[in-house]
């Protein structure tokens, strides 16, 4: 825009007539380039609004929830036990009974008793993978390898739920014995295959980062490939990898369709692995289709959902900004 | 490590370390092994099991027999107009919001806090954008047309409209993403040349810089329809049906037919859960679950493989185009 207004000033003694044409084009571009402008701002701050809403619209409903219920209520309830005789607190998700409950322990516990599991699975096959790529592999063989994980990151996860429910679960069943076939390691297993592209990717990148003379200081100083490995390149990108681990635990939280059909839903609380548990998402997915809007029941599935993107809000910032940090780090 | 050792006995030292050396390759090769093996265990089994199941019948019937026979065709039909319907609203939205980031927004905080909301809109769990769906897109903005326009209720009940616009939510990272990608790739001295040429930011951009951008950015909108075909999370509440005896569409001016976006649909991620999960006779519609399973990976795949091979030549052109 400044280049053609330097122009017709030049230009403006000698051509008046012309001039006052292009002054007019002038005018009327200069008023569709603002109004294009606004609107591409609006397309821009279009991921904030979205984030905002999301934010807005869960908690909003999430905070109806204490119209009725009490916070003492999201870890267990005094409820009168017809077989004991006597009044006990029970922490135990129930919505549909009686007296329901809300605990959101269980849940707790689900969701960590699968993301955990599968995150360390995850980060250990994917941080040598990623090892393998940027240290090992030929660029040539990179090409390839690359875009194949691709697809394994393409496989919807609903397929990859199914193949642990129909095939993976038994023969595991077999194997270790266990007294329930649908358990949270077999999700943890499904979810550490979905975590597994985006572990991989960051951590590869941070370790491609590391600038090539570190790597040559070593070899000079008589260090072989893996002590270079070991005690140069990944304590150089040893941020980018954590935060590769923080994002890959936040995805696997908020995992769903593979825990809804692989992990049994049962919320117990447990420390068992090979226990059935549902998890936060798993919870939400399965009751949500059958319910009031309105009722306590509704809120308390909002509240679930509140927290869960609470949870992976704060994980998704830490790893954010590790990485914002790294690459400032890299780039002096 | 320690200097002085190696000098002293070099040859015990350097054997040791061949050893530990070949291991530890030797165990990275075993890790990169891991999830290929998964690729390829999940695809031939699938492919399998499947293959059987899927004629020309088994794609174009619907279910019959209460779902334990027939076919899945009203779930391709609705899985193709759904992501139709979502990629019409993501693609212009997520171009523009790239075009908005790479040309005028500069690299101040606004960009970073953009970047920012883009990386976490990524990493929102799936069920939360249904939680979303249900929230924002079902109660308040179609419970409030229904008000508004006074139609009953049409708007604020679960449709396809409401799905397709979840997904789309969900889907905008990918889109802004891969076209940023491609519009940084447009070498920086075509946008001088256009400008020095007279051309103004927005004639620069729609005449210079878009047409360059086009591989990078259709890559994008094929990776969003793949991904977008995939979910599942986010359209339990906000549209799907488990079963639909009509296909939903409908005939504008009583003729030509048309997708009806305020009607339910059948779809294949959700047609396998709920199969998988809640039929009535799981035993005997294994082979449909293993059908549509294998119908919906192929789909995703060849969309993510025709992506993948895009991009690759796109970087090939446009690295040629710098190099000139």
């Amino acid at each position: 825009m400044e280049a053609v207004s330097v122009v017709s000033r030049k230009y403006a003694p000698h051509e008046i007539e012309g001039d006052i044409k292009t002054e007019l084009m002038h005018k009327e571009s200069r008023f569709t380039e603002l109004i294009l402008e606004k609107v591409l701002l609006f397309a821009g701050i279009s991921s904030i609004l979205l984030i905002g809403l999301i934010f807005i619209f869960l908690f909003k409903e999430a905070v109806l929830f204490f119209k009725t219920g009490h916070w003492l209520d999201l870890i267990g309830r005094w409820v009168y036990d017809e077989w004991e005789g006597k009044r006990i607190f029970k922490i135990m998700w129930q919505s549909v009974s009686l007296e329901p409950k809300y605990s959101l322990i269980p849940l707790f516990c689900g969701s960590f008793l699968v993301a955990f599991p599968a995150t360390i699975i995850s980060a250990v096959i994917g941080i040598g993978c990623a090892i393998f790529l940027s240290e090992i592999a030929s660029p040539r063989l990179r090409e390839v390898l690359k875009p194949t994980l691709e697809l394994l990151a393409g496989i919807p996860s609903v397929v990859v739920g199914f193949v642990m429910l129909a095939m993976v679960a038994t023969f595991v069943q077999n194997i270790f014995h266990t007294h329930f076939r649908l358990n949270a390691f077999i999700g943890a297993i499904g979810v550490a295959l979905v975590t597994l592209p985006i572990i991989i990717t960051i951590s590869e990148d941070a370790l491609r980062a590391v600038p090539k003379e570190l790597r040559d200081a070593s070899y000079a100083l008589g260090a072989t490939k893996w002590q270079t490995v070991f005690q140069t390149v990944i304590p150089a990108a040893i941020s980018g990898i954590s935060a590769a681990v923080i994002l890959g635990f936040g995805r696997a939280l908020g995992e769903t369709m593979i825990v809804v059909m692989a992990t049994g839903n049962a919320a117990l609380v447990t420390g068992n692995i090979f226990s059935s548990v549902r998890t936060m998402t798993a919870n939400i997915a399965a009751e949500l289709g059958s319910v009031a809007q309105g009722s306590e029941h509704y809120y308390a599935l909002f509240l679930v959902g509140a927290v869960l993107f609470a949870v992976t809000f704060l994980l998704n910032m830490v790893s954010e900004l590790v990485l914002n940090k790294m690459r400032r780090n890299l780039r002096m | 490590m320690n200097g002085k050792s190696v000098l002293s006995c070099p040859d015990l030292k350097t054997r040791s370390f061949a050893w530990k050396e070949i291991l530890l390759t030797g165990l990275s090769v075993f890790f990169v092994m891991i999830p290929f093996c998964a690729i390829f265990f999940i695809l031939g089994k699938i492919v399998q099991k499947g293959i059987g199941t899927v004629t020309w019948s088994f794609l174009s019937q619907p279910p019959l027999e209460g779902m334990t026979a027939g076919g899945i065709f009203p779930c391709i039909f609705g899985t193709v107009a759904i992501t139709l319907l979502m990629i019409a609203i993501a693609l212009p939205l997520g171009i523009g919001a790239a075009v908005y980031l790479t040309e005028y927004a500069g690299q101040g905080l606004f960009f970073r806090i953009t970047r920012a909301a883009v990386n976490n809109l990524a990493g929102v769990p799936s069920i939360i954008f249904g939680l979303f769906g249900v929230g924002f897109f079902i109660l308040f903005v179609g419970r409030n047309l229904d008000h508004v326009l006074k139609t009953g209720l049409l708007f604020g009940q679960p449709c396809m409209l409401w799905a397709a616009a979840t997904l789309a939510v969900l889907v905008l990272p990918v889109i802004i993403v891969s076209t940023e990608e491609a519009l940084n790739a447009v070498p920086q001295s075509h946008r001088a040349a256009s400008m020095a040429l007279g051309a103004t930011k927005w004639q620069t951009i729609r005449e210079v810089v878009l047409p360059q951008a086009r591989g990078g950015i259709l890559t994008g909108a094929i990776l969003a329809i793949s991904r977008g075909a995939g979910e599942t999370a986010p359209i339990l509440f906000t549209g799907c049906a488990y079963f639909l005896p009509r296909l939903p569409v409908v005939k504008l001016f009583g003729a030509i037919p048309m997708i009806n976006p305020f009607d339910q649909f059948m779809e294949l991620s959700y047609h396998i859960f709920i199969m998988a999960t809640q039929s009535m006779n799981a035993e005997k519609s294994l082979p449909i679950q293993y059908g549509t399973t294998l119908v919906l990976i192929a789909l995703t795949f060849l969309l993510n493989l025709t992506a993948i091979i895009f991009r690759i030549h796109f970087r090939k052109k446009l690295g040629q185009v710098s190099l000139q």
